[in-house]
């Protein structure tokens, strides 16, 4: 018995032998120029992740003789134990000398991977690391001008909504993701005093935190009670600001059962399909133009460290190649309220609209932005609390 | 039984476990449509392909090894420690405690040395209750275990979304990552602790030393043998089994403790990887053996470091590396299982191997 597993022991040796051999042979053809993408989600999430995939894949077309490795599903709850210096690790054994690391959450373990490989370059997406002056040299931050997003988004669900009560389905607590919110009431409140000539006062503007990006069973709160929870209360459209489609899901299962209910998702071109009866539209990020000029920009030497925060293309939102942000009315979109949604887009391309103009107070009641004044992007960027007519928690009890 | 007779028999239980979890991911592999061949190819290279990759699964061996050691202690006394889970979450709360009282220190080494000692002291701490529900209460460990990780993991939300939440965020991405000066110090070029790895050779150590040689370990397995008898010759079982969780606790406490100051560098609710679950497999799949525990957690070091290859060299769903797990998981437990029926049998018709109590295989290397 013992002879005979040595035996196989032995063989399976010579076996891994062969074929790391053979591997060998095969890894040492030409070396094309390689980007590693790390996603917090999975890469078909019809969401956040999905949409760096995309702009991954725009990359590998536009410039030919690049090519993507991806790891998906980068967050502590679903590979436990894995920490990003590992991964970037492996991607640069890999070949890849610019690593995108996608989500708030990789923040501090892409700054340590950047100090750790001085030469790879490192974009770290929706961070302020170069703002803060804790970037090293070989380390970026991209994000999209998704405020105007969910402008349009808070815009076409005041539209929409019946009783004035839209609820907004929050990932954590940060500085994006209250100035996201924030940007949602916005564009929803000019919507039903300057559209609709109603009183701000009527509309309900509830935010409700899960505590992360998606669900993580038994530690953030459950995305879809809590959209079941605001279709179930009163609140009949929702607007999406976590990384998955939890808020169509349940607004059509509702609809199913005869609730007249709407909901707006987040991030992803393609996240109203097949929700085409209640989805309002979709806010989204088309990350491969922004994509592309940071990867020209390290495989030709001609690498900044800068903090980039990329608008929509004003002249057309949806176009593929040039707009950071886009968004796509919905099928559930009436037709008056689109007509209206396309001026106001047109408004705000040509300035003619503001809506960071003072006066803004946040959600205490002190001034966020004062009477004649319009916020910087700095100050847009780090607001600190919601704004005023809002409800929900501004920062963490 | 001698030594060399008794390894040899065990290192073939071992190889046939292997051999099992081959098979079984082998199948979901083949049912996946993935070639299992370049897949085992993949997470061999992702573990062991170069020295960065190496000490990756040095990193992740470190805290199932302490684990393991600390479950040593008290399945020998009979005790299924499952709240280690806990322990090394609590260990790593009352680590990162002191890491934040000592933000401002000049001497950040004092520091990690007192944030190691508290997660000891923490996850010691965490086990005694499990104990003392045990003895005092009546309660099965297993269940007070349980629920004891169910709230160590709360306490850990509480603290990330609360009074150690980073200024004006909520989120369990964890607290404010502490100052490099607070890291556990690595060798960069390597990523390798050497803190780390002396600490876990100590705790190998001393775990042999006194299973094996103290008044201690004598106890405890003159207890877990037969606790009536034990009580009978005037050993304190209660007591004992407390001494067990106590030991138990302080390496897992240890384990969370080197997750904060040398992994994560902050507190974070995953901090304890389920490398105390883990390391329960990893304690049962070695036979309560201290000389095979650090071989066996190399084994799952290397399969969690290398299955990451999967999605990332074969395109494989990501969800797949977590169906491979649960196969080695069941994998394991069936051969766990069958060689304790195998024992159950052999020890009715010969008597010459393990005793049999508390329907569990007791060793026989150091009679």
């Amino acid at each position: 018995m013992t002879k005979k597993i040595f035996c196989g022991f032995v063989i399976s040796c010579l076996v891994f032998a062969f074929i790391l051999a053979t591997a060998g042979l095969v890894s040492a053809e030409e070396k094309p120029n390689v980007f590693g993408l790390l996603l917090v989600g999975p890469y078909n999430d019809h969401g956040w992740s999905q949409a760096h995939y995309e702009g991954g894949k725009y990359v590998e077309k536009m410039m030919p003789g690049s090519k993507m490795i991806y790891i998906d599903k980068v967050n502590p709850a679903d590979r436990q134990g894995v920490t990003i210096p590992q991964l970037v690790d492996d991607m640069v054994e890999k070949g890849a000398t610019l690593i995108i690391a996608n989500s708030d959450d990789m923040k501090d373990g892409t700054r340590e991977a950047a100090a750790m490989h001085p030469d790879v370059h490192f974009i770290h997406i929706s961070g302020d690391d170069v703002l803060t002056g804790k970037a090293p040299k070989n380390l970026s931050n991209l994000m999209g001008r998704m405020e105007y997003g969910k402008m349009m988004a808070g815009f076409a669900a005041a539209l929409t909504t019946q009783n004035g009560k839209i609820g907004y389905l929050g990932p954590l607590i940060n500085e994006e993701t209250r100035r996201l919110a924030a940007c949602a009431y916005l564009g929803a409140k000019y919507a039903w005093e300057n559209v609709l000539k109603k009183d701000p006062k009527q509309l309900k503007f509830q935010v409700t935190w899960i505590g992360f990006w998606f669900n993580i069973p038994g530690v953030t709160a459950d995305p879809t009670q809590v959209a079941q929870n605001f279709f179930n209360t009163g609140y009949d459209v929702v607007i999406s600001g976590i990384d998955t489609t939890e808020a169509v899901v349940v607004a059509k299962q509702k609809k199913q059962e005869g609730k007249a209910v709407w909901a707006i998702p987040y991030d992803y071109i393609g996240a109203c399909e097949g929700a085409d009866d209640v989805c309002l539209g979709v806010p989204y990020f088309n990350w491969g133009p922004g994509y592309v000029d940071f990867v020209k920009a390290a495989f030709s030497g001609k690498w900044q460290s800068k903090w980039v925060w990329l608008g929509p293309d004003w002249k057309d939102i949806n176009n593929p190649d040039t707009s950071t942000i886009g968004f796509t009315a919905g099928p559930a979109l009436s037709a008056t309220a689109q007509k209206h949604l396309a001026s106001f887009i047109n408004d705000l391309g040509s300035k003619k609209i503001n809506l960071f103009k003072g006066p803004l107070n946040y959600q205490d009641g002190s001034p966020f932005v004062k009477a004649g004044q319009t916020a910087s992007d700095k100050k847009v960027w780090y607001m600190g609390q919601l704004l005023e007519g809002m409800e929900g928690a501004s920062s963490a009890k | 039984m001698n030594r060399f007779e008794y390894l040899t028999r065990h290192s073939r239980h071992v190889l046939v476990t292997v051999a099992a979890v081959f098979f079984f991911t082998s199948l979901v592999l083949i049912i996946a449509g993935a070639p299992p061949l370049a897949a085992y190819y993949h997470i061999f290279k992702g573990s062991l392909g170069s020295w960065i990759k190496f000490s990756h699964v040095i990193k992740s061996w470190i805290p199932l090894t302490l684990c393991a050691c600390g479950l040593l202690f008290t399945f020998r006394i009979g005790l299924w420690n499952i709240g280690i889970e806990g322990q090394v979450m609590i260990g790593a709360v009352f680590s990162t405690a002191i890491l934040r009282l000592g933000l401002e220190s000049q001497m950040p080494s004092i520091i990690i040395l007192g944030s190691i000692i508290a997660g000891l002291v923490g996850g010691a701490l965490w086990a005694l209750i499990a104990g003392f529900l045990k003895t005092k209460g009546g309660v099965n460990e297993i269940f007070a275990g349980l629920g004891l990780n169910f709230v160590a993991q709360g306490v850990i939300l509480w603290l990330v979304f609360g009074p150690w939440k980073r200024p004006g965020v909520a989120s369990m991405s964890g607290t404010e990552v502490f100052p490099p000066a607070l890291w556990l110090s690595q060798v960069a070029s390597i990523r390798l602790s050497l803190p780390a790895l002396a600490i876990v050779c100590i705790a190998l150590i001393l775990t042999a030393l006194l299973l094996r040689y103290t008044k201690i370990g004598l106890h405890l397995k003159a207890i877990g043998n037969n606790p009536s008898a034990a009580y009978l010759f005037g050993l304190k079982p209660a007591r004992n089994m407390v001494l067990a969780m106590i030991f138990a606790g302080g390496f897992a406490g240890v384990a969370g403790s080197l997750q904060v100051s040398g992994v994560y560098h902050r507190l974070l609710p995953a901090i304890s990887s389920n490398y105390g679950y883990l390391a329960l497999l990893v304690a049962m799949l070695s036979n309560y053996n201290i000389w095979l525990v650090p071989w066996v957690a190399l084994f799952f070091a290397c399969l969690n470091v290398g299955s990451i290859q999967l999605p990332m060299a074969l395109q494989l769903d990501s969800s797949l590396s977590g169906v491979i797990q649960g196969a080695l998981v069941l994998a394991t437990l069936g051969i766990h299982g069958w060689r304790r029926r195998r024992a159950e049998v052999r020890g009715q018709k010969t008597e010459d191997g393990g005793h049999m109590i508390g329907g569990r295989e007791q060793k026989t290397e150091d009679r």
